[in-house]
């Protein structure tokens, strides 16, 4: 399974990154506290947050993610999306919320 | 929004959103740093028979028509054929050859190059320098070369500035040989949280360091940097100290100092005002997972003076910092 396969089946909107067909995510996580991702979180991981400020690029560089999912429709601003091609983070957005996210992901067979 | 990049499209916000180095690399590199600039040129009066020897003898498809020091045209392995299947062989250049040339200038960058190419379909481009003199010819296959080379140079480069910096602590002799990173950060100056830890883990990676223990610096420095820009009156500094046996990292404020440093550290306790919650700050978790990632964890202050938190990791000798022990597996990851 590959970012652009969860891309097209979620139909989710790629704001930031590249190349979706030649990532495949290993993990999944989701929560809004960023500790609780630093805590949690694997590398390689799918991110599913609705936080969408700057800070989220610097947690999913940290941490080796290989996408950010952001929920809910928030929209990051501009310098979140500067930062996040600048560190190689890939941003995907979605109007559904958190729950329904996790669960298609969970369908799909990421664990 | 794709990954592939037709240069026909006119460019939106969103694709500037995803350009990858390769885009990149076709904005910066000019014609003139891919271009065959060695060029095989006919001239006006030569036969078609003649011509048709030079191509097969030089394995060329094309070549550009040189009256003296200008382009007068361009004859292709088409021209030929057309000219050779009226039994035309014994005919002058000039009368097969197009004239009317599309060129590039050498001083454009690659993607114009592209653009003509996807606009008209030619198979090459002759490329004209400043004073509109012939100063090669670009086909598509010397674009491909050109950005393969230039992503080759970059890759090289990191690659040379690692190598350098993971033999560091070999190269310096003396005693004990520490390496100090400070970094100032500023206090509510979200827009730039996370930077120093991302900055630490990158030069640890450089280093030579594993990408398990760059991962536990990054995140212990990242969950300190933040609680100096949520919480201190000044900000404060990081300090990060690299030795061959162990890493020390420690974040240094003057103020406001924490009343009740147990409290501070049992987890689900945080003093984050409601606005840094929303943001997903303030779990209350920050000391925490510090403490999972360090060997050693302390911290210090005094209401009204400051606070002192240190961490140190003790490396194994697999981990430590001299290039030998770091396996090319772990430093291509890194």
């Amino acid at each position: 399974m590959t970012l652009q396969d969860l891309i097209n089946q979620l139909k989710l909107k790629p704001l930031t990154g590249s190349q979706f067909e030649r990532v495949s995510p290993t993990a999944g996580y989701a929560s809004d506290l960023l500790s609780c991702v630093m805590a949690g979180a694997q590398k390689g991981a799918v991110w599913v947050t609705l936080q969408a400020h700057t800070n989220i690029v610097a947690v999913a560089a940290l941490l080796e993610m290989s996408a950010v999912i952001i929920t809910e429709g928030a929209q990051p601003d501009a310098a979140t999306l500067d930062k996040a091609r600048q560190e190689g983070i890939t941003l995907l957005s979605t109007d559904k919320p958190t729950f329904e996210v996790v669960g298609r992901l969970w369908e799909m067979g990421l664990r | 929004m794709s990954a592939t990049f037709d240069p026909r499209r006119v460019m939106t916000d969103q694709d500037v959103k995803t350009i990858s180095r390769v885009e990149e690399l076709s904005y910066e590199l000019k014609i003139r740093d891919v271009m065959t600039a060695r060029v095989h040129t006919v001239t006006p009066q030569m036969q078609i028979v003649e011509v048709l020897d030079l191509f097969r003898e030089k394995r060329i498809s094309g070549a550009p028509v040189v009256e003296g020091a200008q382009m007068i045209g361009l004859i292709s392995l088409e021209d030929l054929i057309r000219a050779m299947r009226r039994g035309n062989g014994h005919a002058r250049v000039s009368e097969y050859m197009t004239t009317d040339v599309i060129t590039v200038r050498d001083f454009e960058p690659v993607v114009t190059g592209l653009e003509v190419f996807a606009r008209t379909g030619v198979g090459r481009l002759p490329v004209l320098d400043e004073h509109g003199r012939l100063a090669g010819i670009l086909t598509k296959g010397d674009i491909t070369s050109g950005t393969l080379r230039a992503l080759h140079e970059d890759f090289q480069a990191e690659e040379v500035r690692r190598y350098r910096a993971s033999h560091l602590f070999e190269d310096i002799v003396s005693d004990r040989t520490s390496l100090i990173l400070r970094y100032w950060i500023k206090p509510r100056d979200f827009q730039h949280g996370g930077q120093a830890s991302s900055d630490i883990k990158r030069a640890l990676l450089r280093l030579g360091a594993d990408a398990q223990l760059a991962r536990r610096c990054g995140i212990a420095v990242y969950e300190a940097e933040m609680n100096l820009i949520i919480h201190t009156t000044n900000g404060g500094i990081i300090k990060v100290e690299i030795e061959p046996g162990q890493i020390k990292m420690s974040a240094v404020d003057d103020g406001p100092g924490i009343p009740d440093v147990e409290l501070a550290q049992r987890p689900g306790w945080s003093t984050a005002t409601e606005e840094v919650r929303e943001m997903g700050f303030g779990a209350g978790m920050g000391l925490k997972n510090i403490e999972r990632c360090v060997d050693k964890m302390t911290l210090e202050s005094t209401v009204g003076a400051g606070t002192r938190l240190t961490m140190k990791i003790h490396l194994q000798p697999r981990q430590g910092f001299n290039g030998a022990s770091v396996s090319h597996s772990e430093r291509a990851t890194a």
